[in-house]
């Protein structure tokens, strides 16, 4: 398993932050929008992010606006997974839908700080950082089928047989 | 054990009884986009249907970034143009019209009892009117495109009741901010919330529409007033199609009771940069202000548009404060024309921008300078939202920015009455 680093943030953290309204209404590919990734809160984080790299954050993670690019630009930009205590109702239907994990453990999110070390083992349903383990609630039944035909277009496709 | 509003609903489009927590699959009366609708196509196209599935269900409003602002957004434009064209789509409201949460219940699609999906996070107004109304994300429109259905999860819903009369000078969004304010951005995450009590039936449609539209900033799935004799009246004159008023059974049961006394509330502002960061208007009065912005989805109707005309009314706003004027959509804007309303506001230096979302999102017309602070009756105040990260944007009622536009500093409006 590799592993990514931590990246930590607090409650509330909003789409607007996420992606900037100003780059939301042009078409820009997925690699395109990771550039932008998180600009209005850590400008930092879109110029050192590796993959495998891990978001934690507080209550609420993604509320506001519907915009998907606020879920596409982490997943562009390799994050491996969100882990919080709570994600808003919208991003966390986003986030499935285009394939970007979504994990709700609020141990974790108590837990770990920016730099840690942090994998996530997605069959074990388990977030390891060095010695610590926790495991994270797992997907309502109802959209694991969307993750697992690999979001919600290919989930579409299949159900029109296409 | 009776059913919630939201239960009903979803158990009618389900086909069987359903309760909170339960997943259905259902097929939307409406599905709306804007500009977005640029990226939506995208989406559709990769499926590879060649048809919508039921065009009189799509509704398309061009409002975000009209007209557009550079290239790129007129390019956006004419692709959904060449869509609607291609496909067909019987109800496209060009740039003309103004925001989609207004343009849509104006021309009758928000009615008592429809289920309307919406790619916006706002699409909760249309609860002021008795319908189930939600946002989702730009793949989820593409598949109800393709296939005409969606998944929801059955919410539990949130009763907040609303007691006695606002003193003067306050108004619904007062109350709105003040909820949020108390319980949180996240309090009703999931939840549908039901606005009811006394003074509920009391507040105008248009105040409705407000606090209809700010429960999704308090993350609520749906908002919801009981359609009565006022919303009837009202979509008299603006459908001819059927529609049945839907209404949570005495016994229905309710995650949660909150009961407001309006008449103890005073006037409320959100601060930086969350729209739970809520002190009374007093409390931060005097704070010097380089910007105003009165309108939007939230408060630029005519009602919101005429209480700062009443503030303005003679006067001349203060000349270190920018104040632009967006009424909500072309009728808000022509009745403000013929009221008299606009040239009161123009007259007192405001600058009337053409109906949109304009600078609410930070796309276009009227963004801010770093170091800047703007007081806005719309509905976010998140870091960077009306163009720069180092800006402050407090949200506030149509009064209190009027009266701030006066004395170009935070001002109480109960001090100008």
């Amino acid at each position: 398993m590799s592993t990514g680093r931590v990246w930590k943030y607090g409650d509330d953290v909003n789409t607007d932050v996420i992606f900037p309204g100003r780059y939301t209404y042009t078409l820009m590919p997925p690699e395109e929008m990771a550039k932008h990734a998180l600009e209005d809160l850590d400008p930092e984080f879109a110029k050192t992010v590796k993959p495998g790299d891990v978001i934690v954050a507080g209550k609420n993670f993604g509320c506001g606006s519907s915009r998907e690019q606020a879920a596409a630009c982490l997943r562009a930009a390799g994050v491996k997974a969100v882990v919080a205590k709570s994600f808003a109702r919208i991003y966390f239907r986003n986030a499935i839908n285009l394939g970007l994990a979504v994990l709700q453990c609020e141990e974790a999110s108590a837990a770990l700080s920016a730099g840690d070390p942090v994998d996530v083992d997605f069959a074990a349903g388990t977030i390891t950082s060095g010695p610590l383990t926790f495991r994270f609630f797992p997907l309502p039944e109802s959209v694991i089928g969307i993750v697992q035909a690999g979001g919600l277009i290919e989930y579409t496709k299949k159900k029109l047989g296409l | 054990m009776g059913q919630t509003f939201s239960e009903k609903i979803l158990s009618q489009k389900a086909g069987r009884k359903v309760q909170a927590g339960e997943v259905v699959t259902v097929s939307p009366d409406i599905c709306l986009s804007h500009d977005n609708s640029a990226a939506i196509i995208g989406e559709f196209k990769k499926i590879g249907v060649p048809r919508v599935k039921n065009p009189e269900a799509i509704v398309i409003i061009l409002d975000h970034i009209v007209p557009a602002a550079d290239e790129k957004y007129a390019q956006n434009h004419k692709t959904i143009r060449e869509f609607v064209r291609e496909q067909n789509l019987p109800h496209f409201f060009d740039i003309q019209h103004g925001v989609c949460h207004q343009v849509l219940p104006e021309n009758g699609f928000a009615l008592p009892g429809k289920l309307i999906m919406g790619s916006d996070s706002h699409t909760t107004t249309y609860g002021a009117f008795g319908a189930f109304a939600a946002g989702i994300g730009r793949t989820e429109a593409a598949s109800i495109w393709a296939t005409g259905e969606i998944w929801l999860r059955v919410p539990e819903t949130l009763k907040v009741e609303f007691h006695c009369r606002f003193a003067e000078g306050v108004y619904a969004k007062d109350a709105v901010l003040k909820l949020i304010g108390d319980h949180g951005a996240d309090r009703a995450n999931y939840e549908a919330i039901e606005f009811c009590g006394p003074a509920a039936g009391e507040f105008s449609l248009s105040a409705r529409m407000t606090l209809a539209n700010m429960a999704a900033e308090m993350g609520a799935k749906n908002g919801y007033f009981i359609p009565d004799a006022l919303t009837l009246a009202w979509l008299k004159a603006r459908t001819l199609l059927p529609f049945e008023v839907v209404q949570s059974d005495p016994d229905a049961s309710y995650e949660a009771v909150l009961t407001y006394d309006l008449s103890a509330l005073e006037p409320q502002i959100a601060c930086p940069h969350t729209v739970d960061n809520v002190k009374p208007v007093s409390a931060i009065a005097g704070k010097p202000v380089q910007q105003v912005l009165i309108g939007t989805c939230t408060n630029g109707r005519l009602e919101d548009l005429d209480i700062a005309a009443r503030i303005l009314k003679g006067r001349t706003v203060s000349p270190g404060t920018r104040t632009l004027v967006l009424p909500a959509s072309r009728q808000v804007y022509l009745e403000a024309v013929r009221k008299g309303t606009i040239e009161i506001l123009s007259e007192a230096g405001c600058v009337i921008l053409n109906p949109g979302c304009g600078p609410c999102l930070g796309a276009h017309q009227g963004l801010l300078a770093a170091g800047e602070t703007v007081v806005s009756t719309s509905n976010r105040n998140f870091r960077g939202r009306m163009g720069n990260r180092d800006s402050e944007i407090y949200l506030a009622s149509p009064a209190t920015a009027a009266a701030t536009a006066l004395e170009g500093k935070i001002t109480d409006p109960r001090t100008l009455l």
